[in-house]
């Protein structure tokens, strides 16, 4: 479903990832961990077209989407979940979940995505005149998620979905995103609650200074080094 | 003494001349929070637009409700002709050289209306009577203007809450980059704001010519004023400059029968000194 090669990027003279491969398949969720730094949220924003990759290529379904801006990539149907959730924090929650439906093809289909996203999350059902800066750590990323999932996407890129929560909230978000997973969405997370994450997904990649070190299936990884070595680099 | 009656006489006017102030106050704040550029010319753009309505009115003898439509129209090519030609290459500059380059504009267009009609003062003269209410006298002009200047803020607020690209406006305003992963396409919603706030400007300038006349410094008169509710309330906080707006034009008004309309002015501009002492960002500051 997407498939980096080799891919390049940065910011001005700093580069962030060196030649970077990795594989989604359809139905899969896979994991990106590694410690601060290691250019995890750089990956995401190549892949959603929020910075162009310098080189390398960058495939989703079979096409090459490399150096497309973000609401073309959304188009096509990727959903970013960004780092610190970028709500628009005045408008209410309801709001917020029309701007996730903003492509015509979402919009037409408003309704029925509001009752999916209010079946997933209840509570934004019963906060949905609330202006969501007053949400909780907890309400402000299942919405995140939510007006993610109304852009009717069939990837979605979670970038540190726990961070800023608490630890009992950590727990339930991380069972949140498994009943996204369930759902039939694709997911690659990024996520420093590496013992957590791994539990969710089918593979997992290990980041380190901007390259892959190491990458294979979430159970056999689990009980290697791996771990350690993720936790070391915090 | 003053008599009561025409200190109250004075703050109604007042209250008049602050509904097409905050009209003015929030094309500019609307722009400003959707693309943080602050158009210093944009009470500029408005004199060209009462140019357009004084030539169609006065020498062409369209009717002035066609006049001021033709305005608003003009209003919205200006408002996205300013975009696309002079923001759009410098979106990602530093915010002085925007600033520096919307300054260069006014000048281009004080100098221009210059050049081109010379600095005649010319008024669209309309046969509108006054009106008396109890003892106190009301322009009849300045109560159609308030009028419309209202309906015309509601308008926009209609617009802003319950329209999906009014939503997505209001959105980018509080996270450029989060609209794009929606979908949006930021240069689009960066249009539609200028082309907005430019048929403000349009409507601002058909209900001014009726009752002032339009002269190339124009913008030097009324653009102070307006940037000044704009930070007074709070730059890109549409509720505050609304509010600044009633408060600066009580100011004026009454200030003005105290003392003198100079007078007015100078307590303005001098309250505006000390707000950016006591509360620098704006009467509402922006709300996380």
């Amino acid at each position: 479903m997407l498939a980096l090669r080799d891919v390049t990027a940065g910011y001005g003279a700093f580069t962030a990832l060196w030649g970077v491969s990795l594989r989604v398949e359809t139905g899969e969720a896979v994991a990106v961990v590694g410690p601060n730094g290691a250019g995890k949220t750089t990956l995401l924003r190549v892949i959603s077209g929020v910075i162009p990759p310098r080189g390398g290529g960058l495939d989703f379904e079979g096409r090459s989407v490399a150096g497309q801006p973000a609401h073309v990539i959304v188009a096509r149907g990727i959903a970013h979940v960004p780092e610190g959730r970028r709500l628009f924090p005045l408008l209410s929650v309801l709001d917020n979940l029309k701007m996730g439906a903003f492509l015509p093809a979402a919009r037409r289909e408003f309704a029925a995505g509001l009752e999916r996203v209010f079946a997933l999350f209840p509570v934004l059902a019963d906060r949905r005149r609330q202006r969501a800066g007053s949400l909780s750590g907890g309400e402000q990323q299942m919405l995140a998620i939510g007006r993610a999932l109304m852009s009717r996407p069939t990837l979605i890129l979670l970038d540190e979905p726990s961070m800023g929560l608490a630890p009992v909230m950590v727990l339930r978000l991380f069972d949140l995103v498994r009943r996204v997973r369930e759902e039939g969405y694709t997911i690659l997370i990024v996520e420093q609650n590496v013992r957590q994450v791994l539990k969710l997904v089918d593979r997992a990649y290990l980041l380190e200074v901007g390259r892959i070190k190491m990458e294979g299936r979430a159970d056999e990884l689990s009980e290697q080094d791996f771990v350690r070595k993720a936790y070391v680099g915090l | 003494m003053i008599e009561p009656i025409f200190l109250l006489e004075a703050a109604l006017n007042g209250i008049l001349l602050g509904g097409v102030l905050a009209l003015l106050a929030l094309g500019l704040n609307l722009i400003f929070g959707v693309l943080d550029i602050v158009w210093i010319a944009y009470v500029d753009l408005v004199m060209l637009c009462m140019y357009c309505v004084y030539f169609l009115v006065m020498v062409y003898s369209w009717p002035v409700w066609a006049g001021g439509l033709a305005g608003i129209a003009l209003g919205v090519v200006l408002g996205i002709g300013v975009h696309m030609i002079i923001i759009t290459p410098i979106l990602n500059s530093p915010p002085i050289n925007q600033l520096l380059a919307t300054g260069g504009l006014l000048f281009f267009l004080q100098s221009f209306a210059t050049f081109l009609w010379t600095t005649d003062h010319r008024s669209v003269r309309l046969a509108l009577p006054i009106v008396e209410v109890g003892g106190m006298f009301f322009s009849f002009a300045r109560l159609l203007s308030f009028a419309i200047a209202i309906l015309a803020m509601l308008a926009l607020y209609l617009f802003l809450t319950r329209t999906f690209i009014g939503t997505a406006i209001r959105a980018v305003s509080q996270d450029r980059g989060a609209m794009a992963l929606m979908g949006a396409d930021p240069q689009r919603v960066y249009v539609v704001t200028s082309a907005v706030g430019g048929a403000m400007a349009g409507l601002a300038a058909a209900l001014l010519s009726i009752q002032y006349s339009v002269h190339p410094h124009f913008g030097a008169a009324f653009g102070p004023i307006t940037f000044m509710i704009c930070v007074l309330g709070g730059l890109g906080n549409m509720v505050g400059a609304f509010i600044a707006a009633f408060v600066m034009s009580e100011i004026i008004s009454v200030g003005g029968v105290l003392w003198t309309t100079e007078m007015g002015y100078v307590i303005a501009f001098g309250l505006f000194i000390v707000m950016m002492f006591i509360r620098p960002g704006g009467i509402l500051a922006r709300r996380e």
